[in-house]
């Protein structure tokens, strides 16, 4: 079936993604940033290079496994700031309503209004360049979808008779949301978390292609976008690998998310998203 | 008068529930309290619930019987008005959720959308007690496989989650989570019409015999007037956010004196004859502008002029606990068989 | 069965299709719908009469399919004619009703036009003279002020008034039958009242036959004239509507109706505890072997459970299925 394929391929090139990530200690030939040597610049892919070297002579292969640390903690972390934001902003706007729901809904508005790669580029000139400030740029600026469908499955399960009973048994507002609501709606916010991630992956590496995001010498695979520029057409490989690491984990990504829908919100089979 | 109600216990029993002139007020539309309309989902209210009785409560959708349940269950906040559990005000501000909820629970009509799919039975029973200060685990243990021999499950079926049960044995488990904090009250919310035909009557025994067992306190919502005349012990009828006549189920059913009650009763279809009796035409009015005067007078086959016009009936005593807001319940007391041919 | 009769249903099989096994969701289904007569067939969800219907219109969808058996309205047989034969029938002929009505009309079309169109599509009216028609049909379904209404739409109707609609739509033809399925559980008992009175007295005037189908024993023995009980897919008793409460003769149907808590039985006989039935109602992947009843039933024996029971014809008149029937 069409549907578990999905799951399977997204799920296997992301452990791989993962595995590179973790072990890049181990996989790598070369550390990623000291082993400059201008003798080897710019070779093309070889027995001893697999992915060739770049303008200062490092090997391409190593980088870029080094550079899944980087995609992998940006995109985990910073969707996991967004999540949290996302969901707490959106359960507590369909539970309670009232002013509160008009003002969360008004700040999701203005959220989607702005382009949220503008948004982030925008915190990231006023924070120094870095991984923490990647984090931050990117954590705050991409929870409102997350927001809105928590919001909506929150305002369909309120008037669900066991919500209403817990409410009745003398339940707090707070731990129905936590016991009730909650794990009733994990599924798709899982799904939107997951497709999420691809997206800040993607984010990370534009921010850093930019120069806002993590600097040269470290192997970002925006950055390495980046520098490979002015040799795009003399070695195509230093921009190749870098931009197909970030196509893979992509995919994986949105695969994996596709594929997720498909087991834990049943009911959105029918629309295609 | 002739009082028809026998001389049980609880005719004679203080009440666990008294309601004084409750109403609820719902605004509609309008921006900054600018075109805001009123919906009076609820108004003015005044009833009781003796100890160990079953009240029932019909009326059409859209009548406030829903809204008068969810005051009582402290869902919705009362615009005015009282609520008394065992004598103590429980409308006020800042009441206690949990001493609530340790007075009164509810039954939920749909026995599917009532339990929460990820919890398991234990858990679902479990959680309250916890909530309410029993943490010993013999404690925890020995009332939730009390409640769940009592209401027809094997204990160890506890740690099922809902979708190992049928639609019955859902019943019976939300009605072990609404008596497991031990209520004085009971709402009843439709609690068979979601049930399949041949699993109602189990469901029915079983609140009958909780009722007589653990003396509890039913308030019943139902629009199966069967299953009202079979469960209650008194009956209100309620129209437009009003009770326009309530008493004991005998003289609720065999000789009600509201044209409305009459006009339901004989909307149910009689398995034994064909046709149908007198009818009510047209659907409840708007409840932003409810008629002036008796608020049923535009349904009203019976009604006068002076139905028409202000000030609208009082709820004014017919019989021992019987009350009725007509103006014209003096003239229309005829028995309930006669209203089928006076078409 | 008499020759007037209209429509004609004979060991009406549906399979139920999950993977590639195929479970019979109703089996054996017979019953025959004269001419202007309301023949009501009740049971509890998953019994087979919303499918049985469908059936009869050709809406059945995957994973349901036909598994037997024949269907034959005015003699013509049709249950594998091809899909244009029954889309003239549908609508012209047959037409439906259904439970919630707001999910059977179009939400962004006015309900005059919605009625305006049976009579183009079927009667070749143009729609100047339709919807003059749309407007004499709400009228005749007692929507007040029908001219004004033709113009609204379903979602500014109440329950009461779009199934009104819904009735003008399935009669706007004159069909010769009418199939309404559970079309007032939805609504109050007082709506629910002028509903069925409405259909009583229009099926009366065009001479339209009605299948009406309800879980509601009461509701079906008094609109109906004949009655077929399903339990579990199959056809277990049919018998005129006046007998069935009085001497039902499946246990099941006895059964259900000593269970039910008639309005005026406390009055008359005092509080009589409930009988029940035991057990829950089956699945269709899981309908037991022999009697599909016999777990349930209180009259059960060995040959109840190694044998499916045939249908007896009862003295009285009426069929039963059953080995050991009253």
């Amino acid at each position: 079936m069409g549907l578990r394929v999905n799951l399977w391929l997204g799920g296997v090139l992301f452990v791989a993604v993962v595995i590179a990530g973790v072990f890049a200690p181990w996989l790598a030939h070369t550390d990623p940033v000291l082993d400059a040597n201008l003798m080897n610049a710019e070779l093309p892919p070889g027995e001893e290079f697999w992915f060739g070297t770049d303008a200062q002579g490092r090997d391409i292969y190593s980088r870029v496994l080094y550079g899944a640390r980087i995609s992998l903690t940006v995109g985990i972390v910073s969707q996991l700031i967004n999540t949290v934001i996302g969901v707490a902003l959106g359960v507590s706007a369909g539970y309670w309503g009232g002013w509160w729901d008009d003002f969360v809904n008004g700040l999701t508005n203005m959220m989607l209004a702005i382009p949220s790669l503008i948004f982030a580029l925008a915190i990231m000139a006023i924070l120094s360049p870095g991984i923490t400030s990647l984090l931050i740029a990117l954590g705050l600026t991409n929870w409102s979808y997350t927001c809105r469908l928590s919001r909506a499955s929150t305002l369909s399960l309120k008037s669900q008779g066991y919500v209403q009973a817990a409410k009745i048994l003398g339940y707090g507002d707070a731990r129905i949301m936590f016991t009730q609501i909650l794990p009733n709606i994990l599924g798709p916010i899982i799904v939107i978390g997951t497709l999420g991630m691809g997206g800040a992956v993607l984010a990370e590496a534009a921010l850093s292609f930019l120069g806002l995001g993590i600097r040269p010498p470290y192997p970002s695979w925006g950055s390495m976008l980046s520098d490979a520029r002015d040799q795009i057409t003399t070695a195509p490989w230093i921009s190749i690998f870098p931009g197909l690491a970030i196509f893979i984990t992509v995919l994986a990504l949105n695969l994996l998310g596709d594929g997720l829908r498909d087991i834990l919100d049943p009911q959105s089979k029918a629309r295609t998203a | 008068m002739l009082d028809l109600a026998p001389p049980t216990a609880a005719a004679t029993a203080e009440p666990v529930l008294k309601i004084e002139d409750l109403a609820v007020h719902f605004p509609i539309g309008g921006f900054l309290s600018f075109g805001v309309q009123t919906v009076h989902a609820v108004d003015g209210v005044d009833m009781e619930l003796r100890a160990g009785e079953c009240l029932g409560l019909v009326g059409e959708s859209g009548c406030g019987k829903s809204t008068l349940a969810l005051a009582i269950l402290g869902l919705q906040a009362p615009t005015r008005g009282r609520i008394l559990l065992d004598g103590r005000d429980v409308s006020a501000r800042g009441t206690d959720r949990r001493e609530r909820a340790r007075a009164a629970q509810m039954v939920f009509q749909d026995p599917y959308s009532s339990l929460n799919p990820r919890q398991s039975v234990r858990r679902t029973l479990e959680a309250p007690l916890k909530l309410h200060g029993i943490t010993a685990k013999s404690e925890i243990d020995d009332r939730i496989a009390a409640v769940m021999r009592h209401v027809g499950l094997r204990p160890e079926q506890a740690a099922r989650y809902p979708h190992e049960f049928s639609g019955g044995q859902r019943q019976r488990i939300g009605i072990a989570r609404a008596l497991i904090l031990e209520p004085r009250i009971i709402v009843l919310d439709e609690p068979v019409s979601a049930l399949d035909v041949s699993i109602r009557a189990q469901i029915i025994n079983l609140l009958l015999e909780l009722k007589e067992t653990m003396g509890l306190s039913y308030i019943m919502i139902s629009h199966d007037l069967g299953v009202v005349e079979h469960m209650s012990d008194r009956v209100a009828v309620m129209y437009l956010g009003r009770i326009v006549e309530t008493g004991p189920w005998e003289r609720i059913f065999t000789a009600p004196r509201h044209p409305y009650t009459r006009a339901l009763i004989d909307a149910i279809p009689d398995p034994f004859g064909k046709g149908l009796g007198m009818r009510i035409s047209g659907e409840i009015p708007n409840p932003l502008s409810p008629p002036p005067g008796c608020r049923f007078h535009p349904r009203c086959p019976e009604a006068r002029d002076f139905c028409k016009v202000e000030p609208a009936p009082e709820l004014e005593p017919v019989a021992g606990g019987h009350l009725v807001r007509c103006l014209r319940a003096g003239e229309l007391a005829r028995p309930a068989a006669g209203v089928s041919e006076a078409e | 069965m008499s020759g007037e009769s209209l429509l004609e249903v004979e060991n009406l099989g549906i399979d139920l299709k999950v993977e590639d096994r195929r479970y019979p969701a109703v089996k054996e289904v017979s019953f025959a719908i004269r001419r202007g007569e309301t023949y009501g067939l009740v049971g509890e969800s998953g019994c087979g009469k919303s499918i049985t219907a469908l059936a009869l219109i050709g809406l059945l969808r995957p994973p349901l399919y036909i598994g037997g058996g024949t269907i034959r309205f005015k003699g013509q047989e049709i249950q594998a004619a091809r899909a244009g034969v029954i889309r003239r029938l549908r609508g012209n002929s047959i037409s439906m009703i259904f439970q919630e009505p707001m999910t059977a009309l179009n939400p962004l079309s006015p309900v005059g036009r919605q009625i305006a169109e049976m009579f183009v599509l079927h009667k070749g009216a143009t729609w100047k003279e339709a919807e003059k028609h749309a407007i004499e049909a709400l009228a005749k379904v007692r929507v007040p002020a029908p001219d004004r209404r033709v113009k609204d739409y379903p979602h500014q109707l109440s329950g009461g008034m779009r199934q009104r609609v819904m009735i003008a739509i399935a009669l706007a033809c004159g069909p010769d039958l009418l199939l309404a399925d559970e079309p007032t559980t939805a609504l109050d008992v007082t709506v629910q009242a002028e509903i069925l009175e409405l259909i009583r007295d229009l099926s009366a005037d065009i001479g339209t036959a009605v299948l009406m189908i309800s879980h509601d024993l009461g509701l079906i023995a008094n609109m109906c004239g004949r009655v077929g009980v399903m339990y579990a897919g199959r056809l277990v008793e049919e018998r005129a509507a006046d007998e069935i409460f009085r001497a039902p003769s499946h246990p099941y149907t006895a059964g259900l109706v000593a269970s039910l808590p008639l309005l005026g039985a406390r009055a008359r006989h005092g509080r009589q505890r409930l009988q029940e039935i035991e057990g829950v109602v089956p699945a269709v992947t899981d309908f037991p072997t022999g009697c599909r009843f016999n777990p349930r039933c209180a009259a059960r024996t060995d040959i109840c459970i190694a044998e499916d029971p045939p249908e007896t014809s009862l003295p009285q008149g009426g069929r039963v299925r059953c080995h050991h029937h009253a």
